[in-house]
């Protein structure tokens, strides 16, 4: 083999190797732009076809009320733990759930913030709905919360406990019983063990 | 059935050796030991009695201790245990003594109950573990008045039948129970002494006159009210009120000292003074409003007077309401009202709403600290404070956080907690999960043993109706007040201890 056609084939093989390089950097870079600071609810991805989605664990009261039920949802695949954190709390606030379960969210409630400390505690920051459409009762209270604070621990393995403000600001309770001026950690016994697909 | 188990008590200086197991079939000891102060208990022993499963993990320096799929996981270095996930605290550390893990007895109460499937009472201060549904009433005697005529009272909580046989010199008071948690003050006067009979129903006096006795039950609490008189042959004494061997009426009554009630002098005697009782919400905090617009405030405020007339009247103790009226008033605020009227109690009672209509049945809350709070505490009261006094002395103080002074009380309030779902049972439905131990905003600043009662559910349509009668408000007061009377006894049979 000439110097000349040595050369040559040194060129197509790096070059081979750039594209296959290349390849992979798309396959498993970053996905998407992070949605905007102030995203509502979760809306649809920028490029629906082909968005890469995490299985993410939401929940809903049982039909008797007692209880918390996980349920698995597909949730868009974010680039940040904070992003997608907000990604699971939307999906978790808007979510109707499929009867017989029921929600334990007041309808309408807004995740206006999402934040993670470098402790691992994380501030879910919801609109006054959560508390002017509460029903009251301390159970069904208890669900709210925990729905919330399972839901974020569940699925972020970097977040220990969470804290739930409203309207911005730290809250003393939701409906008068259950407290809320610390970060919460995961609570699975008012986890029923029974995964709905 | 078997019948068993009569225990002694009181008398417990010396250092103990063993708590006594009662079940329905067998009566076990469990060995106790000595180990840094605190009375602790081998799990190996626990393992055995109850069916438990322990296994230690040395390198995580922890052992995990199963029954039926459910866990309680402890560590050696921390006065913690987590059940089912629920930091639980227990008053010291897990300790190795050679090959054996060693638990502070209050495991039993704390941890070991809450995965069990049958009921597991701890009672300190007799020496009893009640394993399962054990007729084992407390019974409390005490000599009122030393007379002549004697009076004494037996006390039997909860209430069961009662049949007295008095003979020269004798009583027998046989109660209809498995065995009896019996504990007695020194007798005087013409009652030689009481001690427990032949059977372990029974109870026997040996008295020094003619013997009489009336037995009452309220509240769920027996009475029996012992009037011992000098024998007939004796040089007269002076007569006193009651029916008895003297000849004649006398016109004015008894000559130096008035015999007193036999109740105040109980009530003297006894340390519980206030109680606090928190009507939930209030004002423009409505609560939960049912479908044809009751609102859960006003009938807190309705219960909690019916609650109040029954205690003051019965028990004599002060009342505080957090609220006698219509208006709004913050949680801190009302743990406030508690913890400065020095109240040995606080019951916070609430109407229940869910999302679902079926939904019914009491439930209690008491408070679950988790680790971080849990840690707060503990380094606040290790730290402490030294401040000078008048005289020279230094005082110590435990600088815990004002709001979560309920972090003291959390065994005691695990007690009140079953005490009330175990009184509500009796009285009006509950719902399929009781009790739940719950970061509640209130209890947590609450200095003294605290719980929330959801008496029933507004949002359940038979619920509602029968929340607007007379008949179930008072059933629930009633229940919550017997509640409260089987608290206090305990607690004051703690704190004799």
């Amino acid at each position: 083999m000439s110097l000349k056609t040595w050369w040559l084939a040194f060129v197509g093989a790096l070059a081979v190797l750039v594209l296959i390089a290349l390849s992979i950097a798309r396959m498993y870079g970053p996905a998407r732009p992070a949605p905007s600071e102030d995203a509502p609810v979760a809306s649809a991805p920028s490029t629906p076809k082909e968005t890469a989605h995490i299985t993410a664990t939401l929940f809903f009261g049982s039909p008797d009320g007692q209880t918390l039920v996980p349920v698995r949802r597909d949730v868009a695949l974010a680039e940040t733990v904070v992003e997608q954190g907000r990604q699971i709390l939307n999906a978790q606030l808007s979510e109707v759930p499929q009867a017989p379960n029921v929600g334990v969210i007041p309808t309408g409630t807004k995740l206006r913030a999402f934040y993670v400390t470098e402790r691992g505690d994380a501030f879910v920051d919801l609109s006054s709905d959560v508390v002017s459409g509460h029903p009251g009762g301390s159970l069904n209270e208890l669900l709210t919360v925990y729905s919330i604070v399972n839901s974020v621990t569940a699925n972020l393995p970097a977040v220990r406990r969470v804290q739930i403000l409203v309207d911005g600001k730290e809250a003393d309770t939701i409906a008068g019983h259950v407290d809320l001026r610390r970060p919460l950690s995961r609570d699975d016994s008012l986890v029923r063990a029974v995964d709905e697909k | 059935m078997v019948a068993l188990v009569t225990t002694t008590s009181g008398q417990d200086s010396a250092p103990s050796t063993a708590l006594t197991l009662v079940s329905r079939d067998a009566r076990r000891t469990i060995p106790t030991s000595v180990q840094n102060g605190r009375e602790v208990v081998a799990l190996d022993d626990l393992a055995t009695l109850f069916q438990l499963s322990v296994k230690e993990d040395a390198l995580a320096g922890g052992v995990t201790v199963s029954y039926r799929g459910r866990t309680i996981v402890a560590s050696a270095d921390r006065p913690i245990v987590s059940v089912e996930g629920r930091v639980v605290s227990l008053p010291a550390p897990m300790v190795r003594s050679g090959r054996r893990w060693l638990v502070p007895i209050e495991f039993i109460s704390n941890a070991l109950a809450s995965i069990y499937d049958q009921r597991i009472e701890l009672r300190r201060a007799s020496r009893l573990v009640v394993l399962g549904d054990v007729r084992l009433p407390r019974v409390t005697a005490s000599v009122d008045s030393p007379g002549p005529p004697t009076r004494a009272t037996i006390e039997i909580a909860p209430a069961a039948a009662v049949a007295v046989n008095a003979d020269a010199g004798r009583m027998q008071v046989r109660i209809d129970a498995d065995g009896l948690d019996f504990s007695a003050s020194a007798m005087s006067g013409l009652i030689d002494r009481i001690r427990l009979g032949d059977q372990p129903n029974t109870i026997v006096l040996d008295t020094n006159g003619t013997a009489r006795a009336t037995v009452t039950t309220a509240n769920n609490v027996a009475r029996v009210l012992i009037e011992v008189a000098a024998a007939a042959t004796s040089e007269s004494r002076a007569p006193g009120p009651t029916p008895g061997p003297a000849p004649a009426p006398t016109p004015t009554p008894a000559p130096s000292a008035p015999i007193p009630d036999p109740r105040a002098v109980i009530a003297a005697t006894r340390t519980w003074q206030t109680i606090v009782i928190d009507p939930g919400h209030g004002g423009d905090d409505v609560g939960v409003r049912s479908a044809k617009g009751v609102e859960e405030k006003q009938l807190t405020l309705d219960i909690a007077r019916r609650l109040r007339a029954m205690v003051e009247s019965r028990l004599g103790l002060r009342v505080i309401l957090t609220r006698d009226d219509d208006r709004a008033l913050g949680l801190d605020e009302r743990a406030a009202v508690a913890n400065n009227g020095k109240a040995n109690l606080l019951i916070s009672l609430h109407i229940n709403g869910s999302r679902v209509p079926t939904q019914s049945g009491a439930e209690v809350f008491h408070l679950q600290l988790d680790r971080e709070s849990a840690e707060l505490v503990r380094g606040a009261t290790a730290e402490g404070a030294a401040l000078p006094t008048l005289g020279g002395g230094i005082r110590r103080l435990d600088l815990i956080p004002w709001d979560l002074a309920q972090a003291r009380h959390l065994d005691e309030s695990s007690v009140l907690a079953s005490v009330l779902q175990e009184e509500l049972q009796r009285q009006v439905p509950i719902s399929g999960h009781p009790i739940r131990q719950a970061p509640m905003r209130l209890l947590a600043a609450a200095n003294m043993p605290a719980a929330l009662v959801e008496v029933a559910y507004l949002t359940n349509p038979g619920q509602e109706a029968r929340l607007a009668t007379d008949d179930f408000k008072n059933t629930v007061a009633q229940a919550v007040f017997s509640a409260i009377v089987r608290f206090r006894a305990w607690s004051e049979e703690s704190r004799a201890q």
